[in-house]
């Protein structure tokens, strides 16, 4: 059974990979229909594979596997080993990894059939599914992880792919520069989160995820000293750089700068990757590190403060985005705070819930959106579009669902995550928890807004120049069929999980809680009775007729009434300045960070390398050496002249060495 | 240890007697001159693999050890030797010479002989001096490499060659006098030039740390760290393509080498005295160098101060040792810093070996270096595109690579050593990232920028060949660095032993 099982595993892990290799190295051999069947029949197989694990660990309740694949490195004692920990968190994110990645594939056979970038016969089409598929097999290595080194492995693997995908239409120079920035600002995550793993190091001599969770009681006391005289605890600084980590990956603020223009990808991708899946990257690691997280509330705190914030905030700049992609995007950021925000309040299987429903329904919005996107001849701005409805019912319906499960309208997948996240969040008594509680409301009514303001300026409402002079048609099968297999998750997906997920039998012992701060219990105890009663519950609860709210007040700005929201917009000159300038965040960064360091550059450039040292020390010693040289030429033959020249000076060295 | 044939001798002079045959017997028949260098660099290369699969992981004793008289007046002896940490970098040299040959087939037309003549002689001195055992021969060979380095530079150069041969020639053999000095100072204590015997011989406080400064200004030249880095990136800016590869690639090398062959071994009380130097100087490199990379406009000068950025990750990791053990009180972590920097050297070997690869091909294309000559690249050479993306990652640390391998022990070490040690060390991760990815932004991506690049021609075959073997090795090491490792781990044990038993 084990070894059974192991083969499994490693062919899950190995196929896409496989399929990568094929479309990546050999595209132009195997040409379009090879590049896709390989790499789409390479993740099939993973995900079939993944529903048999998915299928052993949640319904059969098989036991964690924790197992190594292959040694990669023994120094110092310490073991860096490649291998797997599976167990119902692990299984359960392959099956969304795989899932979704595999509906991304198929869409994309329509999506990048033609593309104005490159001809027909350039082979970016292999290479895109290549990248796909590469980036399945670095995500699956991150989730399989049994140890911090493979963890590290695939966290950066994922953000290679992201950064060859964000720039995949490399002529554009908004591309190759939102790439960059994605990059480096991950960049500074990871610089966080490898001092973390220096620190697991340190202080448990193993990469090993089981060996660190045995030996964390002994250092509950442990300080630590960064500045002298000043103690922190070991674990808190810990987990918070880790923390660090997961908010470049997960886009917190302020590392959340890189999101927003991670559209310029094209769509699958930004379903894909950064929606559904790599973004989600920060709060699974969270989750597999609770028994770590656990042990630190002020650590805890920060996190639901970031969390509670970024929801807030990034939901905010999503009102007045007026391109599609965008605006997705900014409910994925604001999304994001929330899961982020569960976390903080130790309801980490709640978190987990919301990255679950949010990759099916995010993953819909974003290929629904990609879908209009088609469909307009790849113009992306909303208020070109307008009376859509009849042109594209499929998509029209894809998005509605979507929409409405993301602003957790009753019985829609989103209801049942956002609304443990808000009950647990409420039900918290950790410091902070009440503020973030007041951020996350007020997130709910400005999601529900931002969501149907996109949603009527799309489909409704009257038909733009555009969409009247040009041929608007819905989409075809590849694109319309993984819309309707997305669509089915992210109706139903809440309500079979919320009974397990709130009385903790879903993840059971793959996530620790401790017992005071286990909030989802208590949600359980004081809300839930049944599924039917959570849903009754929910529509006299305050969130959702904040959401109603949110909806009716879209409705009467974008469709009744489209004067007002100029109107608004003049009156209150400098609240729209600062969302225009997502609160300067880019402005700061590039003056400090990008001009800074360049000026920085410069200046130890030209004043320290070129003046002190070459002109100064070098050719000046130079100088010296060659007006002493001629003296000492005279003096001499000549005849190895600085070698006796040199002895000297080492002599004189010497002697006054020793008596001084 | 014995493989029927004395290896390491046979590594020394087959491509000595190899080039001096094709200096003499090439001349007027370039193609001669390049099959026959390009044979003897293959046989020497397949000569040299049982270095590694012969060699007994379990033992920190020297192997395949040769030892005869040579000057005997002085008991100077023809002694070779090698040990875990000397094997990898012989492997590194024998491997890179192919490559080394490879890259400049078709694009040296002047004086072929000489160049190829050069190289080979290069090679056997350079596995001369990572197997020499007695100091004399060592420093033979150690001053001998900078004769055909010169004529390189001199020759082949660029137009302001006289200069960076003057400064690299004066600086490396001004550091190598003072090491020469201290090697007599031994000699006359106990009467042998052997560096085994050196190891062993004992030395007041004093006298380690004039040798240990000594040594540090003959190793810190050739690495070179702060402040003595200057002459390399006007070196490299004036060397033609292997040149540079050469230089990057195994010269840097011997620096480090010679402090763990000599200063740690040697004078391991002055080390445990000075290791706050070398720690400062390397976190200067690291951090310091990292910015003055991110403003070069010269991609060659880019990647020679990246490389000094680099190499501060191997003296870094070499010194951790002391504060470690000054922290916690025993040695545990040490070794994961020391064999970091040994990874971290090999790894640099074939990145930078790479990237100045890769850099020779744009240059012999479009004749010039300069970041802004070039854009979108990629449109016309994909495949270079791809390789060039794929070295800038290793070289940005990316793991998978081999350039993370060593980065990421040596950054744990410090971390060890002292939290500020590993927060500084670990700033590469950004500032890395930032100069080699924003170079590859500017010359690889975006759109044609001119007529020139729009006439790029794509990799050919001979240089798809010479990207794709550093590729796979790169990857390879990424992926499964253990084999690197295992040979390693004895020699590494028994110098840290050395390191930290006082001599007094």
């Amino acid at each position: 059974m084990e070894q059974h099982l192991h083969t499994i595993l490693t062919i899950i892990l190995l196929a896409p990979l496989f399929g990568a290799a094929v479309a990546g190295l050999f595209g132009r051999q195997v040409g379009r229909v090879g590049a896709q069947s390989v790499t789409i029949g390479s993740v099939a197989i993973s995900t079939v594979l993944s529903v048999y694990v998915f299928y052993l660990y949640i319904f059969q309740g098989a036991d964690p596997y924790n197992a190594s694949l292959y040694t990669w490195m023994v120094s110092d004692g310490i073991r860096f080993e490649i291998g797997f920990l599976i167990d119902k968190l692990s299984a359960t994110m392959m099956l969304v990894v795989t899932f979704v990645s595999l509906m991304v594939h198929i869409y994309t056979i329509g999506y990048m059939d033609h593309d104005e970038d490159y001809p027909h016969d350039n082979p970016y089409y292999q290479r895109f599914f290549s990248y796909l598929s590469l980036f399945t097999f670095s995500m699956l290595s991150l989730v399989m992880a049994n140890n911090f080194l493979q963890l590290f492995f695939g966290w950066e693997a994922v953000g290679l792919v992201s950064y060859l995908l964000i720039g995949f239409y490399m002529k554009r120079e908004s591309a190759i520069t939102a790439n960059l920035k994605a990059f480096l600002v991950n960049r500074v995550g990871d610089f966080g989160f490898i001092l973390g793993i220096a620190m697991v190091f340190v202080y448990f001599n193993t990469m090993d995820y089981q060996e660190f969770f045995d030996r964390l009681a002994e250092h509950e006391h442990t300080m630590v000293q960064f500045i002298p005289g000043v103690e922190w605890s070991v674990i808190t600084v810990m987990v918070i750089l880790l923390f660090i980590g997961a908010m470049g990956k997960s886009a917190q603020m302020p590392l959340h700068v890189w999101l927003p223009e991670s559209m310029e990808g094209p769509t699958p991708i930004s379903a894909l990757i950064h929606a559904a899946t790599m973004v989600t990257a920060g709060i699974f690691m969270v989750a597999r590190l609770s028994p770590a997280y656990e042990m630190s509330e002020a650590a805890l705190q920060f996190i639901l403060i970031v969390g509670a914030l970024t929801a807030f905030m990034m939901g905010l700049l999503g009102i007045i985005q007026n391109d599609i992609k965008r605006v997705v995007a900014y409910s994925t950021l604001s999304q994001l705070g929330y899961m982020t925000a569960a976390l903080g309040a130790s309801a980490y299987a709640a978190s987990m819930f919301h990255v679950l429903t949010h990759a099916f329904f995010k993953a819909l919005l974003f290929l629904a959106a990609g879908s209009v996107i088609i469909a307009m001849h790849h113009i992306q701005d909303i208020r070109q579009m307008g009376g859509l409805r009849k042109h594209m019912p499929i998509t029209y319906f894809a998005l509605l669902i979507g929409s409405l499960a993301l602003i957790g309208f009753p019985g829609f997948a989103g209801f049942f995550s956002k609304d443990s996240i808000l009950l647990a969040v409420g039900e918290s008594d950790i410091a902070g928890s009440g503020f973030a509680y007041a951020l996350l409301l007020m997130g709910v009514f400005v999601t529900a807004f931002y969501s149907f303001r996109m949603f009527f300026l799309v489909f409704h409402g009257q038909e733009s120049e555009y969409v009247r002079t040009h041929t608007i048609h819905e989409s075809p099968k590849v694109v319309t069929v993984p819309l309707i297999l997305l669509a089915i998750p992210s109706v139903l997906l809440g309500l079979f999980m919320v009974e397990s997920i709130l009385d903790g039998s879903y993840f059971s012992d793959s996530i620790f809680v401790l017992a005071q701060n286990d909030v989802l219990a208590r949600v359980h105890d004081q809300y839930f009775d049944s599924v039917v009663g959570f849903i009754l519950h929910g529509f006299m609860s305050v969130p959702v007729w904040l959401a109603l709210a949110g909806v009716a007040l879209a409705w009467f700005f974008y469709l009744k009434r489209p004067d007002i929201p100029a109107k608004i917009a003049a009156s209150l000159p400098r609240a729209k300045g600062m969302l225009e300038n997502a609160y300067g965040f880019d402005r700061f960064n590039d003056i400090v960070f990008t001009k800074g360091s360049i000026k920085l550059g410069h200046y130890l450039w030209k004043s320290i390398d070129t003046k002190v040292i070459d002109t100064g020390m070098v050719n000046g010693t130079v100088k010296h050496i060659a007006n002493l040289a001629t003296m000492s030429r005279e003096s001499q033959t000549g005849y190895m002249y600085h070698y006796a020249f040199v002895m000297i000076f080492g002599l004189l060295g010497l002697l006054i060495w020793a008596l001084w | 240890m014995s493989v029927g044939y004395p290896i390491l001798s046979t590594l020394i002079w087959l491509p000595i007697i190899a080039g001096l045959i094709v200096l003499f017997a090439g001349r007027n028949n370039p193609n001669f001159a390049k099959w026959f260098s390009f044979g003897a660099a293959v046989l020497t290369f397949i000569l040299s693999l049982p270095l590694y699969f012969a060699f007994d992981m379990t033992t920190a004793d020297m192997q395949f050890v040769e030892r005869m008289d040579w000057i005997p007046q002085y008991n100077i002896q023809y002694f070779l030797g090698v040990d875990g940490l000397s094997m990898p970098l012989v492997l590194l040299t024998t491997f890179t010479q192919i490559l080394v040959i490879a890259s400049a087939w078709s694009v040296i037309k002047t004086r072929v002989e000489q160049y190829m003549g050069a190289f080979m002689i290069m090679q056997g001195i350079m596995i001369g001096v990572f197997t020499a055992l007695d100091s004399i021969l060592f420093y033979v060979f150690w001053e001998a490499l900078l004769i055909p380095m010169f004529i390189v530079i001199g020759i082949w150069g660029g137009p302001n060659r006289v200069y960076a041969t003057m400064k690299f020639f004066l600086y490396t053999f001004l550091g190598s006098v003072f090491m020469f000095i201290a090697f007599l100072y031994m000699y006359f204590q106990i009467g042998s030039f052997s560096i085994l015997d050196f190891h062993a011989m004992p030395l007041g406080i004093t006298a380690q740390i004039l040798i240990f400064l000594a040594f540090l200004v003959a190793f810190a030249v050739k690495i070179p760290m702060f402040p003595v880095h200057t002459w390399l990136p006007d070196a490299h800016v004036e060397a033609p393509t292997a040149g540079s590869v050469v230089l990057a690639a195994i010269m840097l090398k011997m620096g480090g080498y010679g402090f763990v062959r000599f200063s740690l071994p040697i004078t391991p009380d002055a080390s445990a005295t000075l290791d706050w130097l070398i720690i400062l100087l390397s976190l200067i490199a690291i951090v310091y160098i990292g910015f003055i990379a991110l403003i070069q406009r010269d991609m060659k000068k880019l990647v020679a101060y990246s490389s000094i950025a680099h190499m501060g990750f191997v003296t870094l990791g070499m010194f951790l040792v002391y504060s470690i053990v000054a922290k916690t009180g025993d040695t545990q972590g040490a070794a994961l810093g020391m064999e970091g920097a040994m990874v971290q050297m090999i790894s640099h070997g074939f990145i930078s070996g790479a990237m100045f690869l890769a850099i020779g091909v744009l240059y012999d294309r479009m004749h010039t270096r300069d970041i802004s000559a070039y854009g979108g690249v990629v449109n016309t050479m994909p495949w270079f595109a791809f390789f060039a993306v794929l070295f800038a990652m290793a070289n940005a640390g990316l793991p998978g690579t081999s350039g993370f391998v060593g980065e990421f022990m040596v950054i744990l070490s410090a971390f060890k050593a002292n939290v500020w040690f590993g927060i500084l060390a670990a700033t590469t991760l950004i500032v890395g990232a930032a100069y080699t990815l924003w170079m590859i932004k500017r010359v690889v991506f975006g759109k044609v920028a001119n007529d020139n690049v729009a006439q790029l021609q794509d990799l050919n075959r001979r240089e798809f060949a010479i990207m794709a073997t550093l590729a796979f090795v790169i990857v390879l090491l990424g992926v499964w660095p253990n084999p690197l490792l295992e040979v390693m781990h004895a020699s590494v044990d028994n110098l840290l032993i050395q390191a930290t038993t006082s001599k007094l």
